[in-house]
């Protein structure tokens, strides 16, 4: 297990890490997510003893470790660059952990070989790792963290510079590579839709706070704040200011609807309402559902599906809708919104209470 | 239409065959035409055919300057290189260190190279220069202009002064250029300091230095401007390289023939060892992969 206390890094004038505290179990996949400066890196430095913390402490499996160098932690890291020794062949860089280490010789073999049919390299073995490809040259890395058979195996965006196509097959993989070694993983990663498949734990990331962590889909569902809310969002989260006043909901822009049934015990005050871009439809699907008076801003067609920009008030939203949608720019459009969805915020920001709490 | 395009390509590239033209192409025929051809002033030639060639080969006076080139070419490459290797290693790679020392390495750089020697000259002499004075007052016996070691020493160490510095920063720019990614990686894999340099930052620096080890040898071996103002070739002929006894040939003797003889063979010997160095370096670095 790896706890994280209280953890603070400051560098001059600039805080990296701002109070972490996390704790990480043994066999599970932990995912940081944040947009890009939220600290991912910074913390994933600390957990690897790169760096020392300004403040805290950090203790793996009941051993303070906090200001032990790399090199005496059980940890192996995979970074965003392909990082492999340019002179060394593809099977020697795979071995170079455990040569460090001193394995025997049968020892390194069959780890290498094990390791390079998981990353499906075996062909490659022989070849330097500049002559692969992009995928490869990153797979050889991955081979290399996987032999190191290290009780924290951290991976810093490995798949942000993989065309499109790798990124999906390398990403189907590492879950299943994961299980199967029964240690600590930290993928570091900007993309929701990243953290929704690799599922085990999220912790989400902003500006050097740790502003939730738990199972990932509970934190999607059940964001603890507005922040949260919008870092787990992508296409991001469309938000809108409310007032509430004698159960009734009035939406910035006019539109007012009776309180939904679970948030009628809400106090009355000003608030931010959030929702995800598919809650927003074309056709009324449930009685309750708001219809809502916007004006097309801008269209995306990714083929299966369109991004409608949509104006309200002084909002803008994004509407993501299935199959090839034609609308003009400048044009009306009624949507609909189902109010048992919203995620309503307090001032604060600070969820006052998210669908999956009203069992949606 | 191709065929017209084509034609106006070459429009473009006359400029450059201009400029060759008159700048390497010419001269250096004009050398080839003396090389053959004997002369006695008066703009008179005579057809010589290769005797020239012949006489230089068969000469002492051009192989045992030949041999002073290779050992001095030699001796610059096994100081310059893991020099300039070391001192880059040990730069600053950022904050305020970065600008004040790049300044300092490029300073020699800058200095002409006649200066170069006058500085040299004049710094090393035991009657009124700094070195040669203290050293003397030291007890140790240094005269450049008469003990011929004296003088080696003396060229290589200024050889080292002015052009260690051009190894530093090819060799900085290829280090500053390696992603901190790779020291991080071989931090945590628990690389020694030996190893980050031979797996990572020697490989990394492979095609920078390559071109420093060119630019160095090509150099040294073409030295002329700093031990002709320093030793004069001297003491006796034992600083006189191919370029000094080239020159005292061709301007203090006027053997025009024999003289381009020479330098056409010494053009080749460049050209040819550091196409040799080239194509065993760059051969090297595929096989391990860069």
């Amino acid at each position: 297990m790896l706890e994280l206390k209280n953890i603070t890094r400051i560098v001059g004038a600039e805080t990296h890490i701002d109070n972490v505290s996390l704790r990480l179990e043994r066999g599970t996949l932990n995912v940081l997510l944040g947009p890009t400066l939220s600290g991912k890196t910074s913390l994933m430095r600390l957990m690897a003893g790169l760096d020392k913390p300004t403040s805290g402490s950090i203790t793996f499996d009941g051993t303070d470790v906090t200001g032990v160098p790399p090199q005496k932690r059980d940890v192996a890291m995979v970074f965003q660059q392909f990082i492999n020794y340019p002179t060394m062949t593809v099977y020697e860089n795979i071995a170079s952990p455990m040569r460090v280490a001193g394995a025997s010789r049968q020892a390194i073999d069959a780890a290498v070989q094990r390791a390079a049919a998981l990353m499906k390299l075996t062909p490659y073995l022989e070849r330097m790792p500049l002559n692969l490809s992009g995928g490869q040259q990153q797979r050889c890395a991955l081979a290399r963290a996987i032999v190191k058979n290290a009780g924290l195996v951290l991976l810093d965006e490995p798949l942000a510079n993989l065309d499109y196509k790798l990124r999906e097959e390398l990403r189907a993989e590492l879950p299943r590579i994961f299980a199967e070694a029964g240690t600590i993983f930290v993928y570091a990663t900007t993309e929701p839709s990243e953290a929704l498949l690799l599922a085990g734990n999220t912790a989400t990331l902003s500006q050097g706070r740790v502003t939730q962590f738990g199972p990932t889909i509970e934190v999607f569902r059940r964001p603890d704040d507005l922040i949260t809310a919008q870092t787990f969002s992508d296409p991001p989260l469309n938000t809108i200011a409310m007032h509430k006043a004698a159960g009734q909901f009035r939406l910035e822009g006019g539109v007012a609807f009776p309180a939904p049934a679970a948030l009628g015990e809400v106090p009355d005050g000003h608030y931010t309402i959030g929702f995800q871009p598919h809650h927003l439809g074309l056709a009324r699907t449930s009685p309750e559902a708001l219809a809502l008076q916007t004006r097309v801003t801008a269209m995306e067609i990714t083929g299966s599906e369109s991004f409608v920009h949509l104006g309200f008030a002084d909002a803008s939203w994004v509407m993501l809708t299935p199959g090839v949608q034609e609308f003009a720019v400048g044009q009306q459009l009624e949507v609909f919104l189902d109010p048992r969805l919203l995620l309503v915020f307090d001032s604060h920001g600070r969820a006052v209470t998210a669908p999956g709490r009203l069992a949606a | 239409m191709e065929r017209t395009l084509n034609n106006k390509a070459w429009f473009l590239v006359l400029p450059v065959l201009v400029l060759v033209a008159f700048s390497a192409i010419i001269p250096l025929m004009t050398v080839v035409n003396y090389s053959v051809q004997d002369t006695f002033g008066n703009n008179q030639f005579f057809w010589a055919g290769l005797d020239w060639f012949e006489d230089v080969l068969g000469s002492d006076r051009f192989w045992n300057a030949l041999g002073r080139n290779l050992i001095f070419s030699a001796i610059i490459l096994a100081i310059e290189v893991p020099l300039g290797i070391y001192i880059a290693l040990n730069m600053p790679k950022k904050g305020w260190g970065v600008p004040v020392c790049l300044v300092l390495m490029a300073l020699p750089l800058l200095i002409p190279w006649n200066v170069v020697g006058t500085i040299w000259q004049v710094f090393g002499r035991v009657d009124i220069g700094l070195l040669g004075r203290t050293l003397t007052a030291l007890g140790i016996d240094y005269n450049y202009v008469q003990d011929p070691l004296d003088a080696w020493v003396t060229i290589i160490v200024m050889d080292v002064w002015h052009w260690t510095s051009l190894v530093v920063l090819l060799c900085y720019a290829g280090l500053v250029s390696i992603p901190d990614a790779y020291y991080q990686a071989a931090k945590i894999d628990g690389a020694s300091r030996w190893s980050v340099f031979r797996f990572i930052q020697l490989p990394k620096m492979g095609r920078v230095l390559l071109i420093a080890v060119l630019l160095r040898f090509m150099d040294s071996f073409m030295i002329y401007t700093e031990p002709f103002v320093v030793t004069g070739g001297g003491p006796g002929n034992e600083t006189t390289f191919l370029s000094i006894d080239l020159v005292k040939m061709a301007i203090g003797q006027f053997d025009v023939g024999p003289a381009a003889a020479m330098s056409l063979v010494y053009f080749l010997i460049v050209l040819s060892l550091s196409w040799v160095f080239y194509t065993v370096m760059t051969n090297q670095g595929q096989e391990t992969g860069k």
